[in-house]
């Protein structure tokens, strides 16, 4: 689960990281009035998004006066943002961010990450801060310090001193290094998190260390144990599809083509997307139905991937297990009874009770493709949905043809 | 002979008594597993399917002898559990629980590491399917009659991916030696390295399959250690050609957040290494046919 930047600020500096003060703001005029409570007399506007590169996407905005704030913000409410990180549909900006700006002297990237490679908690630092870490990794990889920390007994003061020593800080400044880098590990640890990023992490003109950005990333798997950052989560940074999904217990991920795919298990479900692609199609999602899937969980996924209105064809594979098929086929039933396909079906069952699961299909009556391997299974739907998009395709040629 | 699992294999399941449990318990007893103890603390004295349930792991193993644990307890006291089975001699354990946190798996593997290496347990997942060695013993999840006997060894990442090569192997009149499920989480047991050293020694084996996916460095620490220490041919597929950058396919671990972590980097890194590579989910059976006749 993914945070915002001043939500990464708040529950870090509880952690002794310190920043320069700042407000949230839910308008331009929320974000003008909070300005001056905040005082000095420049400052940084920040668009809330859940990505990274909103500088170069217009999301960062230096203002020396009320009516720059108001400007700025009334540019970035309601906006969309387009980043690297964000997908061509980009992510809505409903909060901004104000921050006293500060007189910088020097720059620092400072990230900490699940290493799978070590299986530790790895410690990533540069003096080429500012930039993102794969731009600093492609052109100054020998400016980057890595540090890996011992589970059992955690990371110690003198690691983070060595890692100050590297970047190049100055002995005066290194016991507040040592507290920040301190600070965002305990935040790791004791939050679960798997990612935190301050990016840059700035040596100011006055010699203090200062987290200008915060980036933080949390475990889902360890959110039981952490209601407080449940809280946090913001549903807008979210795709709709994948939060709905989220709340009905299934595993989902929308992409850009146009076949819904049903599967039960993560791995054969991308290699059912990955036959498509093979077949001539594209995926329109990634759809992990679990274990132990109930006829009303397959119904309810089925409605989920409907609801798609780019899916022009659906491709139900399953290799129960755990699961049974002909719940499975009961679940495809419903759904199809309920709400009649407009777009072809193709199922694919395998495993657990699979006769009882063909013999349920085939009792229904419903224009059900049928199919008894993944390879056939996806050649009969990419067929299926060539066929069903030909008269729409052909139309438009046809009113060209017309006048001429 | 068969890696990590035979009929004489003395296995324990801890969390026995929940009812997913009960039904795998009844399962792999069917198939002949040697289920000989189930252990819940405060449940001691019970009997789930005729097998006796205890308190704790360690008074299971005085009394039975277990040697292999499966591991059902829920995703919140899972890595306690294996710890547990670490601390009191169990030798090999299968956690099939989906939701540990990462942080919970880092301190369980430091803490295996504490016992020297000659009493130290191996460790399959979290998150998977199981191992299964075909017609001796299940300790998993999966379905045993997909399975046929032979000297194919599977491990993987995905459960019904390797289900779906067993699949593929029987209609083809190919059997399998054990098939490993190491899971889908970030943070796991035995890694493709590990189990790929077991195959290496089993006589019994003479191909590995090898299912990856996207994310993680595994497929490629496995591709060197085949070129440098493997001599059984290696057919491998690597799911997630089609997976986005920067999502979590399913797995918690299923996320391309680093160079050499998409399907293609690790198809490359793969064949580079001499293993063949099947480009299509169904031709892994047809693919290990033709290697097996070569």
């Amino acid at each position: 689960m993914d945070i915002h930047e001043y939500q990464a600020k708040e529950l870090l500096h509880q952690f002794g990281v310190e920043n320069p003060p700042g407000a949230l703001a839910y308008s331009p005029e929320q974000a003008a009035y909070r300005t001056r409570e905040l005082g000095g007399n420049k400052w940084v506007v920040k668009a809330q998004v859940h990505a990274g590169g909103r500088g170069k996407a217009g999301g960062v905005k230096i203002c020396s006066t009320d009516s720059e704030i108001q400007a700025a913000c009334k540019e970035m409410f309601g906006r969309k943002i387009v980043t690297h990180q964000t997908g061509p549909e980009g992510k809505g900006i409903y909060r901004v961010y104000v921050e006293c700006a500060v007189p910088i002297a020097a720059e620092y990237y400072l990230g900490l990450v699940l290493d799978r490679s070590s299986q530790r908690v790895m410690i990533v630092c540069s003096r080429e801060g500012g930039m993102e870490i794969e731009e600093i990794a492609a052109s100054r990889p020998d400016s980057i310090v890595r540090e890996s920390v011992e589970p059992a007994v955690g990371l110690r003061d003198f690691q983070c001193r060595e890692i100050g020593f590297k970047l190049g800080l100055e002995a005066d400044v290194i016991q507040s290094f040592v507290k920040a880098l301190m600070g965002c590990y305990r935040a790791f640890r004791d939050l679960d998190a798997t990612m935190v990023e301050i990016n840059p992490l700035v040596l100011t003109e006055d010699r203090r260390i200062l987290a200008l950005d915060a980036k933080m990333t949390f475990d889902d798997n360890a959110l039981f144990r952490h209601p407080q950052i449940s809280e946090l989560r913001d549903k807008s940074q979210e795709d709709p599809r994948e939060c709905r999904a989220a709340d009905r217990g299934l595993s989902y991920v929308g992409l850009e083509g146009n076949i819904g795919c049903i599967v039960n298990g993560a791995g054969l479900a991308m290699a059912t997307m990955d036959t498509i692609k093979h077949a001539g199609g594209e995926p329109a999602n990634f759809l992990d139905i679990g274990g132990g899937a109930t006829p009303d969980r397959v119904a309810k996924a089925f409605r989920l991937v409907m609801s798609d209105e780019n899916v022009n064809a659906v491709l139900v594979n399953i290799f129960a297990g755990i699961n049974r098929c002909d719940w499975v086929a009961d679940g495809v039933v419903q759904a199809l009874t309920d709400n009649p396909a407009s777009v072809p079906v193709v199922v694919r069952l395998s495993g657990t009770n699979v006769e009882e699961g063909r013999k349920i299909l085939e009792d229904s009556g419903l224009p059900i493709i049928k199919a008894t391997t993944l390879k056939e299974a996806a050649a009969l739907t990419v067929q299926a949905w060539k066929d069903s998009v030909k008269p729409q395709m052909t139309a438009p040629a046809r009113e060209v043809e017309e006048p001429a | 002979m068969s890696i990590l699992l035979d009929e004489s294999t003395r296995v324990l399941v801890q969390g026995i008594t929940g009812s997913m449990a009960r039904f795998h318990t009844r399962e792999m007893l069917n198939y002949g597993t040697n289920v000989v103890a189930g252990v819940v603390p405060g449940k001691g004295g019970e009997t789930v399917e005729g097998v006796p349930v205890f308190d704790t792991v360690a008074e299971a193993v005085a009394r039975t002898e277990a040697q292999a644990s499966l591991v059902f307890v829920p995703p919140p006291f899972a890595a306690d559990g294996i710890m547990e089975a670490a601390r009191s001699g169990i030798r090999y354990c299968v956690c099939v629980t989906d939701g540990i946190p990462a942080q919970d798996m880092i301190m369980v593997k430091r803490y295996m590491y504490r016992f020297p290496k000659e009493s130290r347990m191996m460790l399959t997942g979290p998150n998977c399917a199981g191992t299964i060695s075909p017609g001796k013993a299940m300790l998993g999840i999966m379905p045993g009659h997909i399975y046929k006997p032979g000297n194919v060894g599977i491990v993987g990442r995905s459960g019904t991916l390797g289900y779906e090569a067993a699949d593929q192997l029987k209609q083809l009149g190919i059997g399998v030696s054990t098939s490993v499920g190491i899971g889908g989480d970030p943070i796991n047991g035995a890694s493709f390295t590990d189990v790929l050293m077991h195959f290496e020694e089993d006589d019994d084996t003479d191909i590995v399959c090898l299912i990856g996916e996207i994310g993680g460095p595994q497929e490629a620490e496995a591709a060197e250690f085949i070129r440098d220490h493997v001599s059984k041919p290696v057919v491998a597929y690597v799911a997630g050609l089609t997976a986005p950058k920067g999502k979590t396919m399913g797995h918690a671990g299923a996320i391309i957040s680093a160079f050499g972590e998409s399907a293609s980097e690790k198809v490359e890194i793969l064949s580079e290494a001499g293993v063949i590579v099947a480009d299509h989910p169904s031709e892994v059976g047809e693919t290990i046919a033709r290697a097996l006749a070569a």
